[in-house]
């Protein structure tokens, strides 16, 4: 019954979509409101709709109705409710709806706007919108329906459709296969709906820019229109992309974050030219230039994402996020050509009319410090798209089978953002057209001084090596710059009003909001940076089989086997859970339970790390779970992370900076 | 001429997926082709070349000692072989997947496996062969097409008999 | 101009070089590996069956395998390069972290490499380009306010003002 009202609905909302590109074209080419007025009506009601079939979904899934073979694959009678409610992303399926859901939300949400201003442009950006829901909805409703329910056959054979073969009957299985339990954590509950959003978000400014080339306009109305947008999706992106390497660190127990996977890829990807966008539109507001450029950073950004999702699903690349073999690849493979090709046709096409005359003085400048970061983004870029490349191309041309793995993108990356550091030292200081070296030097010496004093602490505590001093350098020294920028800005404040400080911050923030969130997210960068030098330059690990009572030591810290508990939880799993003791200088000064957990349903184990997170350094505890666990020998593996809680700090105030720049004003806006 | 630099990069790159999402997409090699010729270096140091075994019936198997589900077929396969040995027109070849040879070695021993084995070296007789995992077999007619495919663990000494008995005229 | 584009090579070269500082693993030769000197050769090599999983992380029974060869080899006093080109020899390019630096496989790196050198040039060109289309602008701004005295007053009033606001700095 509810499979059958939530595949209704999906198969409905694919009727009104692809009603809305026909009304949406038809009106266009006939000048006629009432049709364009219909096909907005029809993208409204998408999301309605579709959450009706999620709401389905999810009742199936929580309800334990194991005749529907998505709910048998994702769930079992033993998980929690809650968890029953995220293996609606547990599986292609139930993750391909829920992407459609989330592109119709935004999908929706357009409509809601005043369109009055720009009725040109609304037709097309329906079209849009709904061409690329449309395909998403072929592939729920044709090719991975999660409403297919099981049938068997004379012979015992099993097949998966919505619409019951003849000769077969229906089964009702009274277990499923369970989630895989390393997507049982908190961090898997909130990372795809934030990576998700972060992606379909981007077909809004995309449908605007698209909508601009179509309708041969050539002003910048599609930047102002796609501002609120691009920014939250960018949000929502970095968010998953945070988000993902935090999970990495807490579940996965290689004591890492970030693996240059694949599939890690294909989403920082988007996120590099979405930073590129931002950056270069800002020069665009301001000065007027580079009109192409971002064009095709906005249409970039927003293929990248398709060509991500599309080489994560199709089976093309197989790593630990893929999901298993599919269907989809080559339809998914026609649709992304298709899209690509009408991008850059329009783009091609209008590129004339796109023209923009560039006036840049000098390096220091604002508008020349930009341009530059922009080239550095866009050269990561092209670096990660080549490493991701690479080996399809090798395979296909000479046989073997290659790995582009860390070494390869952190011997760019590592410059790309040390260049970066440095960028984001000037920034602040730089104006718009042009800048002195006299003026330059004047702004810049005494955060130099506070710098080189910041550095002076690790090298007399014995550090030697000079990257990693370069490093530490750069980090304080953006610091400096951008919290001396702030307090001069309040303190002019304060030469001529007579407020507290705290009042005088208040009104700089509020009057300032533009480069002060810019401040705030590059000082967000720096600590994130902090972390990430003291995780890749000196985490030390080590690894020992040892008895109860014993110790493993990895300097400055020493580890005691304590105890060990082994039971059975009530959500089906075996739980092996270690007490370990953490001594610095023979003292105990922590307490810390790695533990291995089996699922029985799924027969896989996960390990939870004991992590001591100290703004110091984090001592991580892992048990290894391939090894035995008993009281007589268990495994452990010990990292020495230090500094890594600035980069989990920085994403804090990463997020602080991103909201504060999309709050909205309290003044009336004259346009929108 | 930057459009065709741009163009041409374009179609070049949409051609790279479409055929990296062919391959990755085909199974193994198909009943009917040709089998794709290798050398083994069995773990005696003996070597084997598919072409030159034209004219016999030739099993390939691909199986590790870390793979469960090629245990039950171990033994049905060796009895295969001893059944076959005086005809001497049947030939049975082990391709070790990914293996390490002390583990490998032990596995035979285990089984009593007496035919050649040999490490797939740089996996390029598994890569040639298409093979998605392990176990799989794969059985060569006498004028070296391939005549069966069997995914999975054969599941009796009666299964393997019965596809290998047709072909040996 | 020329010294600007100069600091700037320089100083991205010189960050180049020092972001390029690896720190080399080392193990105890002769006695018993430990677990660390496995994981230590471990960690460059990947899992020649599942994808993009490092081998010191891996936890399938193949991969014990794996790291139980390491460790024989170890043993028998074999070096970290000896052991690379083993695995290689047996599992294929693949298992390495990085595409062996042959024939084909320069492709990999070459083109980062250009990418940068690309970049540069691009961005020197543009700034040239951008730099030579300013001064007539330039020249203009400076007629205007050389023409009409009255706005000198302003401007002064106005520096007063800022001179104020600042506290007497710059």
């Amino acid at each position: 019954m509810v499979a059958e009202i939530g595949f209704g609905s999906l198969f409905i909302t694919l009727i009104f979509s692809i009603y809305g590109i026909g009304a949406a074209v038809y009106g266009a080419q006939h000048r006629n409101q009432a049709w364009i007025s219909s096909a907005k009506n029809a993208m409204q009601l998408v999301f309605p709709l579709l959450t009706i079939s999620i709401a389905s979904l999810l009742y199936l899934l929580v309800n334990n109705h194991f005749e529907v073979a998505y709910v048998a694959d994702v769930t079992s009678t033993t998980m929690p409710a809650y968890l029953k409610m995220t293996a609606l992303w547990g599986g292609q399926a139930g993750s391909l709806l829920f992407w459609s859901w989330l592109l119709a939300a935004f999908t929706s949400a357009v409509t809601l706007r005043k369109w009055d201003r720009d009725q040109d442009l609304l037709p097309w950006v329906i079209v849009v919108n709904l061409v690329t829901l449309t395909f998403f909805l072929i592939l729920n409703v044709f090719y991975e329906n999660p409403f297919n329910m099981i049938w068997q056959d004379v012979s015992g054979g099993y097949s998966f459709s919505f619409i019951q073969p003849l000769g077969t009957i229906q089964i009702f299985p009274v277990q499923g296969s369970g989630l895989n339990p390393l997507l049982r954590h908190p961090g898997m509950i909130i990372h795809p709906p934030m990576q998700y959003l972060g992606f379909v978000g981007f077909i809004i400014p995309f449908s605007f820019a698209i909508a601009t080339l179509i309708t041969r306009r050539t002003d910048d109305r599609w930047i102002q229109l796609s501002r609120g947008w691009t920014l939250w999706a960018w949000l929502f992106l970095s968010l998953g992309l945070i988000l993902g390497a935090r999970w990495a660190y807490d579940v996965l127990g290689w004591g890492g974050y970030w693996g240059w996977d694949p599939v890690e890829n294909s989403a920082f990807m988007p996120w590099l030219s979405g930073t590129a966008y931002l950056h270069a539109v800002l020069i665009k507001e301001k000065r007027g230039m580079f009109k192409q450029l971002t064009m095709v950073l906005s249409i970039l950004t927003y293929l990248l994402v398709i060509f991500g999702t599309f080489i994560t699903r199709s089976g093309l690349l197989s790593s630990v996020h893929s999901f298993a073999q599919s269907k989809i690849g080559p339809v998914f493979l026609i649709f992304i050509s298709l899209t690509i090709i009408i991008s850059v046709w329009l783009m091609s096409s209008r590129w004339r009319e796109l023209r923009s005359k560039q006036i840049i003085r000098s390096f220091f400048s604002r508008e020349g410090l930009i341009i530059i970061s922009v080239v550095l983004f866009l050269g990561l870029l092209v670096t990660v798209f080549w490493g991701v490349l690479f080996p399809i191309i090798s395979e296909l041309v000479i046989g073997q089978k290659v790995t582009v793995g860390p070494p390869f993108y952190e011997r760019v990356a590592a410059p790309i953002f040390g260049a970066l550091l440095i960028l984001m030292i000037l920034c602040p200081l730089a104006v718009w057209t042009f800048m002195s070296y006299k003026n330059l030097g004047k702004l810049l010496w005494k955060p130099f001084l506070i710098s080189l004093a910041g550095i002076a602490f690790p090298i007399i505590g014995g550090l030697d090596k000079w990257s990693a001093v370069i490093a530490f350098w750069l980090v304080t020294f953006v610091l400096a710059v951008n919290l001396f920028e702030i307090a001069k800005r309040i303190n002019i404040r304060r030469n001529t009003e007579d407020e507290s400080w705290w009042s005088s911050l208040a009104r700089v923030l509020k009057r300032n909001r533009r480069s002060l969130s810019a401040m705030i997210i590059h000082i967000a960068m720096v600590l994130m940076a902090l972390g990430i030098i003291g995780i890749e330059f000196f985490q030390t690990e080590t690894q020992g089989t040892i008895a109860e009572g014993q110790e493993l030591q990895l300097a400055p810290y020493t580890m005691e086997y304590e105890d060990l508990e082994i039971f059975d939880a009530p959500d089906g799993r075996n739980v092996a859970r270690a007490v370990v003791l953490i001594k610095k200088d023979g003292r105990v000064i922590d307490k810390i339970y790695p533990r291995r957990d089996y699922y029985y349903d799924s027969r896989q184990p996960v390990t939870i790390p004991g992590v001591r997170s100290t703004l110091l350094d984090d001592f991580y505890v892992i048990l290894v779970d391939w090894k035995e666990v008993t009281s007589d020998g268990a495994t452990f593996k010990v990292y020495h992370n230090p500094l890594v809680k600035w980069l989990w700090i920085g994403t804090y105030v990463f997020v602080i900076g991103v909201v504060f720049a999309t709050w909205p004003e309290k003044k009336k806006k004259t346009a929108k | 001429m930057k459009k065709i630099l741009l163009w041409g990069g374009l179609i070049v790159f949409l051609v790279i997926l479409g055929v990296g999402l062919f391959r990755s997409q085909q199974g193994q090699v198909n009943v009917g082709e040709p089998a794709p010729d290798f050398e083994l270096i069995s773990f005696k140091g003996e070597k084997y070349q598919l072409s030159d075994l034209k004219g016999n019936v030739v099993v390939i198997n691909f199986w590790a000692s870390w793979c469960e589900s090629c245990k039950p077929e171990a033994k049905d396969l060796e009895d295969a072989y001893q059944s076959y040995l005086s005809r001497g027109d049947v030939i049975f070849l082990g391709i070790d997947y990914v293996d390490t040879e002390p583990e490998a070695l032990a596995y035979l021993e285990e089984f009593g496996v007496t035919y050649p084995n040999g490490p797939d070296l740089k996996t390029s007789i598994s890569q040639a062969y298409r093979i998605r995992g392990v176990p799989e077999t794969f059985i060569i007619d006498k004028n070296g097409t391939i005549a069966f495919v069997k995914i999975g663990p054969f599941q009796s000494l009666a299964e393997i008999l019965s596809i290998i008995d047709p072909l040996l005229n | 101009m020329k010294r600007a584009t100069n600091t700037w090579l320089g100083l991205s070269i010189l960050i180049v070089l020092l972001m390029l500082s690896v720190p080399a693993a080392g193990f105890a030769q002769g006695s018993d590996p430990t677990d660390d000197d496995v994981n230590a050769v471990a960690k460059q090599l990947y899992c020649p069956v599942c994808e993009n999983i490092p081998l010191d992380a891996c936890g399938t029974a193949a991969c014990e395998q794996w790291r139980g060869i390491i460790y024989d080899k170890l043993k028998e006093g074999w070096s970290e390069d000896q052991i690379k080109d083993y695995f290689v020899a047996q599992y294929g390019d693949r298992v390495l972290a990085e595409p062996p630096k042959q024939g084909f496989n320069w492709l990999a790196y070459l083109v980062p490499g250009l990418v940068f050198a690309g970049g540069s040039f691009l961005l020197y060109r543009g700034f040239d380009q951008w730099k030579k289309s300013a001064p007539a602008a330039e020249e203009s701004a400076k007629k205007s306010l050389d023409e009409d005295p009255s706005r000198d007053v302003y401007i002064s009033r106005v520096e007063d003002e800022l001179k104020k606001r600042s506290g007497g700095s710059k």
